[in-house]
């Protein structure tokens, strides 16, 4: 693709980490369950990364780092031009650069606020707005994201699953945002209501030339939203290309086998299943070598010894994590 | 003979706001040996509808039906003692959430040993060997090992399979699964789902299998009926649904699933699923449907023949086409509240 204009990179991430260290009683050393590492990545003004991979994988921790709601452990994030340190807390306007919006509407607005209320709140801690406008602000919005003028005194429980997304989306949108993390957004509603909010989406990235950092399990969601994709498996990205390269030629096993286990209604784009055995191994121990080898159907000698590491396939333009692949033997 | 047979069944909650119909006029039929799917959206009826079946309902529920035979016995008239016979031998189910389905007090071995000593009356030695065979059955690992497991101990995939061993402890000729893999990572998913596959054909059982995923649908069942606001829209084949659905509901469902989406904005459905309080006059559908017009809002559509796939529908399509349809200009304007 050719843009006008060179794209802006608005968040750097360089290696970014996240370790949790997990007590284990009064004699037991404690455990160090490393929830994240190697993520590194760029997002675009205008463009979406999704990160897709199954539960376990370091989706949502990922999200946690990137809104800056815990620091993380190593690596480097630089967010619109300023670095993130991993001591100091981040100032507030380096907060209102990344918002973020939930799976659960149900969970993530407080019953007790009004729909006016949710939505004049940010304004009111981070911008010296007199109420008058305020709410003027507040109201734009909701015309923007379809809801009207009537719903600005109402209360969440009065809306259903679609509509209170919408207002989570308002919410996250009111500070005006250049990167807009969205963590299993559509993954609750309905599919007829998962289409009006994928819309939704689609128009306020363009009006606000938004980043979006999407992240969800769901492969064919991911497929029409996308610009790039990141699959992560335990804690570490397996494969990172553009949308079309990696759904059209995956190439690392993992990747693979998820794209041939979703299952889908056209006969025709049905793929040889990859079937999978076992389980997802626990992140408290990671088997060694590469964390899917037990798996993996291609596993052979370097596998169980060393963790590949992501560089860029030959034959290809996507980076993938695997031996069989960088020896061109898959 | 069909193993189950539902000629319009319906089920009221008595509410604080007053009657609520969650199923309204459900025919159903399952033939031994066949997979059969019921798909619809949040509020379709399609979970009550089999819990009503399975008499699992609460006691504020009214269930009213012209016929409920399950392999020859009238379930509308069987003594509870003689459905407690049935339910969970003759007749099993699977539910969503594997984790709260289960008891976290006793051991995975402990609950389905439950099911044989209640059903079969078997002793303990042939309770713990029938267990273990069952867990092999389900695939999972070293199963005599984890007959003393709890569930906590287990992944959701691995409590699920548990789930699956305890419904066909006993041989049922009907198994009815809800939503069984909804909580579950898409590749555990596939690995369920080829599992109740295989199940249903070694043991010829009939299996339903409820749902709102279109994919698990297309890949696994023989026959679909889709339900809307707890009434039954359309039943057809398969491979039929999916090529040329005739319920306007159907294909625009369809058509807002993101892979088979053509142009970058997705083909929505404008609006809600209607409430209690909000229940459209005539066809439930009409105030989203593309094609409403006065006699769609006026008269309560009827249920047409086969070859428009049981459409519950006054212009049911054909090839996206509303067959016997006045023509554009009779179309309302969508009349939303929402």
């Amino acid at each position: 693709m050719t843009a006008p204009i060179p794209p802006t990179v608005v968040l750097e991430a360089q290696h970014l980490a996240r370790h949790y260290s997990l007590k284990r009683g009064m004699f037991g050393e404690p455990a160090t369950v490393r929830a994240l590492s190697e993520a590194s990545f760029k997002l675009t003004a205008g463009r979406t990364l999704a990160v897709v991979g199954e539960s376990g994988c370091g989706k949502s921790t990922l999200a946690r780092l990137v809104t800056m709601i815990e620091p993380p452990t190593a690596g480097d994030l630089i967010i619109d031009g300023k670095p993130v340190h991993l001591d100091e807390a981040p100032g507030h306007d380096l907060r209102r650069t990344v918002q973020i919006v939930f799976q659960d509407p149900y969970g993530s607005l407080n019953p007790r606020q009004k729909v006016g209320t949710i939505l004049e709140e940010p304004l009111r801690l981070n911008t010296s707005l007199s109420a008058a406008e305020r709410q003027k602000k507040a109201r734009a919005m909701m015309e923007k994201v379809g809801l009207r003028p009537e719903h600005y005194d109402r209360y969440p429980h009065m809306f259903s699953g679609g509509q209170r997304q919408r207002i989570a989306i308002a919410r996250a949108l009111m500070l005006n945002p250049k990167i807009l993390v969205l963590d299993e957004p559509v993954s609750a509603l309905d599919v007829s209501i998962q289409a009006q909010v994928l819309n939704l989406l689609m128009d306020l990235q363009q009006e606000f030339g938004l980043a979006y950092l999407f992240i969800s399990h769901d492969l064919s969601v991911v497929r029409h939203i996308a610009d790039e994709v990141m699959v992560m498996y335990l804690g570490r990205p397996v494969e990172f290309g553009t949308a079309e390269e990696i759904f059209t030629t995956p190439r690392h096993p993992y990747t693979r086998a998820l794209l041939s286990a979703t299952p889908t209604t056209e006969p025709e784009k049905r793929r040889e299943r990859i079937r999978l055995t076992g389980e997802l191994p626990s992140p408290l121990r990671p088997p060694r070598g590469c964390a899917f080898h037990p798996r993996c159907p291609f596993a052979y000698e370097p596998c169980d010894v060393d963790t590949p590491k992501l560089l860029k396939a030959p034959g290809g333009n996507a980076d993938v994590a695997c031996f069989a692949v960088q020896g061109e033997l898959l | 003979m069909p193993i189950l047979e539902i000629s319009n069944l319906s089920v009221d909650f008595r509410t604080v706001g007053g009657e609520f119909r969650a199923v309204d006029g459900v025919s159903m039929t399952v033939e031994p040996g066949e997979i059969v799917s019921i798909v619809g959206e949040s509020g379709s009826g399609k979970s009550v509808s089999m819990l009503a079946l399975m008499g699992l309902l609460p006691w504020t529920a009214t269930i009213t039906a012209d016929r409920m035979m399950f392999d020859g016995k009238d379930l509308l008239t069987i003594s509870p003692r003689q459905r407690r016979r049935i339910i969970g031998k003759d007749m099993a189910m699977i539910f969503q959430e594997p984790m709260s389905s289960l008891n976290p007090c006793y051991t995975v071995g402990w609950q389905i040993g439950e099911v044989l000593e209640a059903h079969l009356g078997l002793n303990k030695r042939a309770r713990r060997d029938r267990t273990v065979e069952l867990l092999e059955l389900v695939g999972i690992p070293s199963a005599a090992e984890r007959l003393d497991t709890y569930p906590h101990q287990m992944s959701g995939g691995m409590n699920q399979r548990v789930m699956i061993a305890m419904a066909i402890a006993c041989n049922p000729k009907l198994l009815i699964a809800d939503e069984p893999t909804t909580a579950l990572d898409v590749t555990i998913q596939a690995q369920i789902l080829d599992l109740l596959a295989k199940l249903q054909r070694d043991t010829g059982m009939a299996l339903v299998l409820i749902t709102h995923d279109m994919g698990v649908v297309a890949e696994t069942a023989d026959r679909v009926s889709v339900q809307y606001a707890g009434q039954k829209v359309e039943e057809q084949p398969v491979a039929e649904l999916f090529a040329d659905p005739h319920h306007p509901y159907t294909a625009a469902l369809l058509s807002a699933l993101p892979e088979r989406a053509t142009t970058r904005r997705l083909p929505s459905i404008p609006g809600v699923v209607p409430g209690q309080y909000d229940r459209p006059t005539g066809c439930l559908f009409s105030p989203r449907c593309d094609f409403a017009t006065e006699r769609c809002v006026e008269k309560v559509p009827p249920v047409q023949g086969a070859a428009a796939g049981h459409a519950l529908c006054h212009y049911p399509l054909n090839q996206g086409k509303p067959v016997g349809h006045p023509g554009p200009a009779a179309i309302l304007d969508r009349r939303l509240s929402a």
